[in-house]
Order: structure tokens, then C-alpha cells, then sequence
């Protein structure tokens, strides 16, 4: 319990299957209260299906097993009921399509007001008027005359903003906000990661960040977890991962973004592409893409350990710090063909 | 809204036009009324003066003009065979039909819909497969051999019910069951289709993600959203409320407008089968309409798509 009392949420073990194909291989993962966290990996890697299965939100064909611990409360395997109580009310969760993530027959106003009244239990104008509150916080211009609108007659960027709106309705204790700035323009992206931001700021409530954009985690972010093909493979503070990348795959992560500052350079990038989950490589499931593979790493899965700098990591032979970027670019021409 | 409107009845009285007419061509060159009423053996003065007195003597054309000014004066010509007239006729057969209709709309309504959304909310369990397996066989079975199964089983070996006639409300449920198997089987298969692709969009998985107790996602979120397919088939049905009886009140000998089509046809009593067909037209036609304007009051972005 002394455990629980600094962390919201823990993750043990968690573990996915999909028609009895293992897409996520056993999670541990805590978010401390208030804390930022972001979840970065390649599509198809299990970010956003390690939270979709610790709220029960995936189809019933998912089998989900393992722990999830909401202040040492187990919710994994319990009834309905029990998640119906913490979606919503204690986790809250936005997703990557927003147009398509409101209900589009219903006015975005109703959609408000149907989840203050379910945690809040506002009902009338109390809650049209806490509505319009929470629509003005997220920056909805005009919200008066815009409360009976459908979805489809909002923007992308503002749909986003609307599913935010109706995540704090039920003032929640953490936020999951699924690649929510995926489907947006680049200035919108930046937009709703500021409301992120501050929105974090004014509530407290904890976020946890799932995105395929470092840059964006790094705004948004206090630590980190890479995850690859259903496992962490690297965590740590958003300082340490930025500044000295450990394992093989974030680092090549970091070498395909192009940078601002410095001589222009190609980009680097991370050769083949994301293992079938039906058919995960012999040992380490990266080292067929790593740069650094030996024969251990086809032999052997390495677990994840923390090392002396407090961070996590799952690689025999991590990159070693303050590597400069050269010397890899070499060994990723024969691994292209 | 009004130009919607205007445009949808605008349609409607095109499509009317092309059922009579369509009706009036093929009716007057599939046979000759004068040889059917009068018979094979009748003097050609008689058929001649029968024609004459029926105008069928003038070109189709003068008397496509002449049916056309009279059904805009509300007249829809007289029955060759009853001397009466035509819309009397057909208006009298009406409620028999209705009598058969609605209640086998309602048994569709309320059967079928609900045992489609049982089936896709309780997707791949004993109770989907039973549904669709029903559901096909409901209607693939013809409604003639299926009228026929149940007067075997019903009337004849189990006499708990009457084969035919219109005597007492009991003689209406088996023609009345027989007309609804079908509809309940494809609103069935519809009504689960439509909420499996529904149970799948990202704003369901939002609404249980708010909270929301899994009946009221059901209830709130989801059927609202897979209502325009169905009302689509629904409309089908509420248009086929005159029309749909032919076979069943032929099998169940219930006197109603499907019947009347049928000796009409074969008397070639031409005046009595264009006021039916255009009767049926025009139910199908006003049943289409309020469809579309159905759409747009459950669906709003049907309704801003139809304003432009």
C-alpha cells in the first residue's frame, strides 16, 4: 500500500492477445499522481492497447490479462461495473480521431452535459453553464451560440478540443490522451499540446502521453517510456532519454528526426519495419533493425533492468553514452537489403 | 428545407406518372377487355358495340389523354365488370388489407429489430448464429410455400387454426404470420449488421470511455446512429402495406386489394387495376418521402448536406 500511495495507476504484467495472437507482452508501467507521461514507439507497437486494455475498452475477442492498480485498487478482470466507475470520473481518455470520436448525431453540447451528469450529477442549467465553462477552458470561441451544434460542423483541431471538454467533465485524476494530436495540422498539433499543458497545469490531474512524436512528448512530458513490438524497451526522464539515448531503438528514433540547429545531415533511418506479432524474431525482438545486434540478442530476450542512472532498460548492448551518430550509418546500408 | 421538400414531391409526382402510364401501355396491349368480358363465342357487332361504349375504339393516345384528364378531375374510370366505380372499389378493399398489413408490420417491427441488435451486441454466440440462421431462413422461404407450411401444420394436422376467410380475427393470424417471417427475418439481418458497424466507431468506444453504463451506450449512443439503415427497410415495408398481400390473400382467400388485382387482371378490367397500381405507387411513393425526411431528422449531417 505505501507503494500505491505514490503512484495513480500501476501496470503489471498487463498482456494482450488478439485471437490468440500476443500483441503485448506483459506492461509494468506506474504514472505517479499529477505526473506526465509519455508512451512513444512505431505504430503497431501496443502504446495505445496497453491503456485501451487497462480501461477494458478493447472488443471482446481481446484477452487481457495482468494487473492494473488504480490507487491499489484492482480493476483487471473485475466487472463492468467496476470500470464503468473509474472511465470517465478517475481515467479519462481522448483519442486520435476526433471528428470521428464524437457521437455525430448528437449536439456536442448534450455530449457535454451527459458526462457532467453522470460524475457530477449536474443536471439543467447548472450544467449547460458548467458546460460552457469547461468549452471556454479549452478555447471553443463562441461557445454560447455554438453549444447546439453537431460534431461534423466543428474542425478537426476543434473536435479535439470538445473531447477534451467533455475529459474534464468528469474532473478525472489522469488523462490518456491517445496520439490526440496525430489527425491534426502541425499548427493545431501545437495548439492542443499547449492546452495539454496548461490544462495539466491548472488541474493537476496526470496525463499519459501516447505518441509517435518525441518532440511533442518532450513539450508535454516529464518521463518516457519507448515501447517496441508489445514491450518497454527504455524509460526514463524525458533529460536522460533526450540527451543520452540508451537502447538501440530510441536512439534511432532520435537519428530520424531532422534537426533545426547544426549542418544539415540526412536523416538516419530505423531499417525493415515492425515485426508481425504472429511472428516475433528469436530473442530480442528488435535486433533484426539494430545497429548493434550481437549474437546474444538473437539468442536471448533481454530483460528490463534499471540501471545506475535510475533509468530502465531492456538491451545487452546498449548504446554507449555520448556516442556521436556516425558510426552506425555504415552498418545500416547492409541491413537495408 | 421547403426547396428539399419541393423537389422530393416534384420526384415523387414523376415517378406516379411513369407508374400510370407505364400501367396504362402495358395493360391495354397485354389483351383485349372485349374478349375476356363478353367471351370467345359473342358476335363481332357485340365486341364492337362493348369497345365503342368503353372508348376502346379511339387510338391509345386520345384515350391515354382522356384517362389522364380524368384522373386529375379526380376521376378514376368505372369497373367493366361491376359497373361501379373504380376507387369505390379498391377504397373498399383497403381496410381488409390493412387488416393483414399492420399487424404483421408491427410483428416485424417489433420482432425483428430487437433480435438483429440482441444478435450484433452478443456477436458470435449461440443466440447471433440462431438469429441469422432464422433470419435466412425467414426470407428465402417463399411466402406461398410458407403459407402453405403453416395451413398444413396449423389447419390441417394440428386444426387449431382456420385455413381461409375473413369470418373472425382468428382467421387473420396465419396470413398475418406468413407476411411477417420474411420482413422479420431481413430487418433482423439489417437492424444487426447496421449496430455491428455502429458498435465499432470510435464514438462508442468514447461514450464507454466517458463512463457511460453499457446499456445507455447502447440506448444513446449507438441505436440512434444505426437507425437510417433501418428506417430505410422500414419505409420499404410501410410502401408494401397495400401491395404486399397479393400472394398471402390469394392463399388465405382474404378478400383485399391483392385479390381484387388478381381478378382484375385476368377480367382485364382496366380501370380497376390502374387505380390499384397507382394507389401503390403512390403509398410507396409517399412512404419514400417521409424516409428522406426521416434521414435528416436523425441524421444532421444528412440535414446540412440536403440544404446545400
Amino acid at each position: 500500500m505505501d507503494r500505491a500511495s505514490s503512484n495513480l495507476v500501476e501496470l503489471r504484467g498487463l498482456k494482450v492477445a488478439f485471437d490468440g495472437v500476443q500483441v503485448l507482452h506483459g506492461i509494468d508501467l506506474d504514472v505517479g499522481r499529477g505526473e506526465a507521461l509519455g508512451l512513444v514507439g512505431e505504430s503497431g507497437c501496443g502504446k495505445s492497447v496497453t491503456w485501451l486494455a487497462a480501461l477494458g475498452l478493447l472488443p471482446g475477442k481481446a484477452s487481457v490479462t495482468g494487473s492494473v492498480r488504480l490507487e491499489g485498487q484492482e480493476l483487471a478482470g473485475g466487472p463492468r461495473e467496476v470500470y464503468e466507475q473509474v472511465r470517465g470520473g478517475r481515467i479519462a481518455m481522448i483519442f486520435q480521431d476526433p471528428s470521428s470520436s464524437l457521437n455525430p448525431v448528437l449536439r456536442i453540447g448534450a455530449q457535454i452535459v451527459e458526462a457532467l451528469s453522470l460524475h457530477r450529477g449536474l443536471r439543467g442549467d447548472p450544467a449547460r453553464r458548467e458546460a460552457l465553462r469547461l468549452l471556454d477552458m479549452v478555447g471553443i470561441p463562441d461557445a454560447r451560440r455554438r453549444f447546439d451544434l453537431y460534431p461534423h460542423e466543428f474542425s478537426g483541431g476543434q473536435c479535439q478540443r470538445l473531447m477534451i471538454a467533455m475529459a474534464l467533465a468528469g474532473e478525472p485524476d489522469l488523462l490518456i490522451a491517445d496520439e490526440p494530436t496525430t489527425a491534426l495540422d502541425a499548427t493545431i498539433q501545437a495548439q492542443i499540446l499547449d492546452l495539454l499543458i496548461q490544462l495539466r497545469a491548472e488541474t493537476g490531474m496526470a496525463t499519459v502521453f501516447i505518441s509517435h512524436d518525441l518532440g511533442a512528448v518532450s513539450q508535454v512530458c516529464e518521463r518516457v517510456c519507448v515501447m517496441y513490438a508489445g514491450r518497454i524497451v527504455e524509460e526514463g526522464s524525458v533529460a536522460q532519454l533526450f540527451s543520452e539515448p540508451r537502447h538501440p531503438y530510441t536512439r534511432g528514433l532520435f537519428d530520424a528526426i531532422p534537426r533545426i540547429d547544426g549542418p544539415r545531415q540526412r536523416l538516419i533511418p530505423i531499417p525493415g519495419t515492425v515485426p508481425n506479432p504472429r511472428h516475433l524474431p528469436e530473442g530480442c525482438s528488435f535486433q533484426p533493425r539494430c545497429f548493434r545486434a550481437v549474437e546474444a540478442c538473437r539468442v536471448e530476450r533481454p530483460a528490463l533492468v534499471t540501471s545506475a542512472d535510475g533509468r530502465q532498460l531492456a538491451c545487452f548492448r546498449p548504446v554507449p553514452a555520448n556516442e556521436p551518430a556516425e558510426p552506425r550509418n555504415r552498418v545500416t546500408e547492409d541491413m537495408l537489403l | 428545407m421547403i426547396r428539399f421538400i419541393a423537389v422530393r414531391i416534384l420526384r415523387a409526382m414523376i415517378t406516379i406518372f411513369a407508374v400510370v402510364t407505364f400501367a396504362f401501355v402495358v395493360l391495354r396491349m397485354s389483351g383485349d377487355p372485349a374478349q375476356v368480358m363478353l367471351g370467345p363465342d359473342v358476335p363481332q357487332e357485340a365486341v364492337d358495340a362493348f369497345r365503342r361504349s368503353w372508348g376502346l375504339d379511339q387510338p391509345l393516345w386520345i384515350q391515354y389523354l382522356a384517362y389522364i384528364k380524368s384522373i386529375f378531375s379526380g376521376d378514376f374510370g368505372v369497373s367493366m365488370r361491376d359497373k361501379a366505380s373504380a376507387l369505390d372499389l379498391v377504397l373498399q378493399r383497403v381496410p381488409a388489407t390493412l387488416q393483414l398489413t399492420l399487424p404483421a408490420l408491427l410483428l416485424k417491427l417489433a420482432l425483428g429489430i430487437p433480435a438483429g441488435v440482441y444478435a450484433a451486441l452478443h456477436r458470435q454466440s449461440f443466440a447471433d448464429r440462431g438469429v441469422i440462421l432464422l433470419a435466412v431462413l425467414g426470407f428465402t422461404i417463399p411466402s406461398f410455400v410458407m403459407g402453405l407450411l403453416l395451413v398444413l401444420i396449423f389447419a390441417v394436422t394440428l386444426g387449431v387454426l382456420p385455413s381461409g376467410g375473413q369470418d373472425t380475427w382468428v382467421h387473420g393470424i396465419l396470413p398475418t404470420v406468413t407476411m411477417s417471417i420474411g420482413g422479420i427475418g431481413i430487418l433482423a439481418r439489417f437492424s444487426r449488421s447496421a449496430m455491428i458497424e455502429v458498435m465499432g466507431q470510435p464514438y462508442i468506444r468514447t461514450a464507454s470511455a466517458k463512463g457511460l453504463k453499457w446499456h445507455d451506450v447502447v440506448w444513446n449512443h449507438a441505436l440512434p446512429n444505426a437507425a437510417v439503415p433501418i428506417v430505410t427497410i422500414v419505409g420499404f415495408m410501410v410502401g408494401s402495406l397495400i401491395a404486399g398481400a397479393v400472394v398471402v390473400e390469394s392463399i388465405f382467400s382474404w378478400p383485399g386489394i391483392g385479390r381484387l388485382l388478381i381478378v382484375s387482371v385476368s377480367n382485364r378490367d382496366l380501370a380497376v387495376v390502374q387505380c390499384i397500381l397507382l394507389n401503390i405507387a403512390a403509398t410507396m411513393v409517399v412512404s419514400n418521402l417521409v424516409v428522406d425526411l426521416l434521414y435528416g431528422w436523425l441524421d444532421p449531417r444528412l440535414r446540412s448536406n440536403a440544404a446545400h
